[in-house]
């Protein structure tokens, strides 16, 4: 897909100021601002029930906001944008999907298309090459519902990909992943930020897989959002005003971090 | 007038040629094509959105209409298309959670059928109009039907090919298709229109209560079968062909209905392709060509 010649290479791909967000009246983050660059990493932490996803869904243009501004690419979100690749929250597909990986992901590409359009040349080239950067190549005709919840995700991220979009989301694409696949999937998507240029939005519940890739990070909590890079956001005083009661953010020499006071929540019933 | 012949013969070639001799066995297979064609098509798409439920339901509205027309005076199939149309609209509005709408689906489907009994109840004329649209009366298929079977199916084929792509999507994958700004509502309602006139007209080979033998068996054969859609389409309508035509072949000679052949045939198919053919290893391989492959190992 073509850029627009002279769009900014710097921040702002994705821009929001004061943002607030809800459902039937009663926002469920309020005040959000951030900047995201090209081919940034940025990873979405928080509690179940904050809003991460909700955030997806207002740059999707599935929700207006209700309060604030946000520009994607320089434009207020609208659904359908081509150029934004979406993997939603999903857990499983049905075991009895008997069809063939490499259709699903042609649809990221021909799915929108009124008629029946036989697979053509550079529709399977976009194809094969949107799996081939999943890691998803060997995937390419076997059946969906026979796929491992790890393999699952990279047919997603080539589907996602394969339209060639700016912005990636993902919610949650690591959740039944176990340690090993989840480093996989994780650098598979950093792989494709850094070669495609592409910015990444990625839901997660655990913190210390992303910290090698992530450059930037939205913790949303309380009816909050702070964002900012990982080491302003990942302190103790930032995060004890996020939540409003006493936070601790506690780093072994790996560099792993460990947030006590607020970890116990993490995996509760919203 | 030319005479034609009846009897069964050990030369298949000729007890062929012998049914095609009667005109009303010709009016039957040519209705039972097309009725296979579009119902191996839509039937798909049925069984890939587990809407099987859903179509059998307004089958029954669609019974209920017929049954409304047959009182009235007017064609039954008037009644149907207007019957399972505006139940396919309805439950098109509740959107993707009529999946999860079985209760309510069931309830108004209970009520239809009553309805029809007593529209039925009603008509004190001939009976086996009733019989008709509930088990199908392939064999007393019109020329004139013949015409509205094919126009319908040819409307009917149209509109599938138009919608093919974005349903498709959105049968796989409703989340990203609906992100990627497909008109999700207008495309459900689209689909169940298709489904309702392909139901209205395959009713006249199968009747309301055996219209899933065309609709949903020979689709959820064709998916272990094939695992491309373009293919697993031409497998469904290739088995809903040879279930009608082996059917009306077996019922001219033999004193059963044809309805309860093509149901048999494609039930009994499903559980070999089920239960035989899917257990003992067969795997596609990339090229759709049959190769024996050990089981997946990667899983």
């Amino acid at each position: 897909m073509a850029h627009t010649v002279g769009e900014p290479d710097g921040p702002s791909l994705i821009e929001a100021k004061g943002l607030s967000a809800g459902y039937e009246g009663r926002p469920i983050w309020e005040d959000a601002s951030f900047s995201f660059g090209r081919g940034e990493f940025v990873g979405i932490l928080g509690p179940n029930g904050a809003g991460k996803t909700t955030l997806f869904r207002v740059l999707l243009g599935l929700q207006r906001p209700m309060a604030g501004t946000v520009r994607i690419f320089g434009e207020a979100p609208h659904r359908g944008n081509p150029r934004i690749g979406y993997v939603p929250q999903r857990h499983t597909i049905d075991t009895d999907t008997n069809v063939e990986c490499l259709e699903l992901v042609r649809l990221g590409l021909s799915g929108t298309r009124w008629w029946f359009n036989p697979l053509s040349h550079a529709d399977a080239e976009a194809a094969q090459s949107a799996l081939e950067a999943a890691g998803a190549e060997y995937l390419a005709h076997r059946r969906l519902g026979a796929l491992s919840g790890g393999e699952l995700q990279r047919v997603f991220l080539a589907e996602a990909l394969v339209s060639n979009p700016d912005v990636l989301l993902l919610d949650e694409p690591l959740s039944n992943l176990d340690i090993k696949r989840e480093t996989e999937l994780l650098h598979l998507v950093n792989n494709v930020v850094r070669t495609r240029r592409v910015t990444a939005l990625l839901i997660a519940h655990n913190i210390n897989p992303l910290l090698p890739h992530m450059n930037e990070v939205v913790y949303v909590a309380n009816g909050r959002m702070a964002t900012g890079t990982p080491s302003q956001v990942l302190t103790s005083d930032s995060l004890t005003r996020l939540y409003g009661v006493q936070v601790e953010v506690l780093k072994d020499p790996h560099g792993n971090v460990a947030i006590i006071g607020v970890e116990e929540h993490h995996g509760d019933i919203p | 007038m030319i005479f034609c012949p009846s009897a069964f013969s050990p030369n298949l070639f000729l007890d062929v040629q012998n049914i095609w001799c009667w005109s009303f066995m010709q009016q039957a297979i040519e209705a039972g094509t097309l009725t296979a064609v579009v119902a191996g098509v839509v039937g798909y798409f049925v069984v890939l959105r587990r809407s099987a439920f859903t179509a059998h339901a307004f089958s029954e509205i669609g019974f209920a209409g017929a049954a409304w027309a047959v009182l009235n005076n007017v064609q039954p199939i008037v009644g149907l298309l207007l019957g399972s149309n505006l139940g396919g609209v309805a439950i098109a509005l509740l959107g993707p959670r009529a999946k999860n709408r079985d209760t309510q689906i069931g309830i108004v489907l209970a009520f239809s059928l009553g309805l029809g009994l007593l529209f039925l109840s009603l008509y004190s004329g001939y009976a086996s109009q009733t019989y008709a649209i509930l088990f199908g009366e392939i064999t007393g298929v019109s020329p004139g039907q013949v015409i509205e079977t094919l126009e319908a199916s040819a409307a009917i084929l149209v509109g599938m090919g138009l919608i093919y792509r974005p349903l498709l999507f959105s049968s796989l994958d409703e989340d990203v298709a609906e992100a990627k700004g497909m008109p999700m509502l207008p495309l459900g309602i689209a689909f169940m229109v298709l489904v309702a006139v392909t139901v209205s007209f395959a009713v006249q080979v199968t009747g309301v209560l055996l219209i899933f033998s065309l609709m949903v068996t020979p689709a959820a054969t064709a998916l272990y079968l094939a695992k491309k859609p373009s293919r697993a389409i031409v497998a469904s309508i290739i088995i809903a062909l040879a279930a009608t035509w082996i059917g009306l072949f077996l019922a001219f000679y033999t004193p059963y209905p044809v309805s309860f052949y093509i149901t048999g045939e494609v039930f009994a198919f499903y559980l070999f392709v089920r239960f035989v053919y899917a257990r003992v290893g067969w795997e596609r391989a990339p090229q759709g060509t049959l190769l024996r492959r050990p089981r997946d190992l990667s899983g």
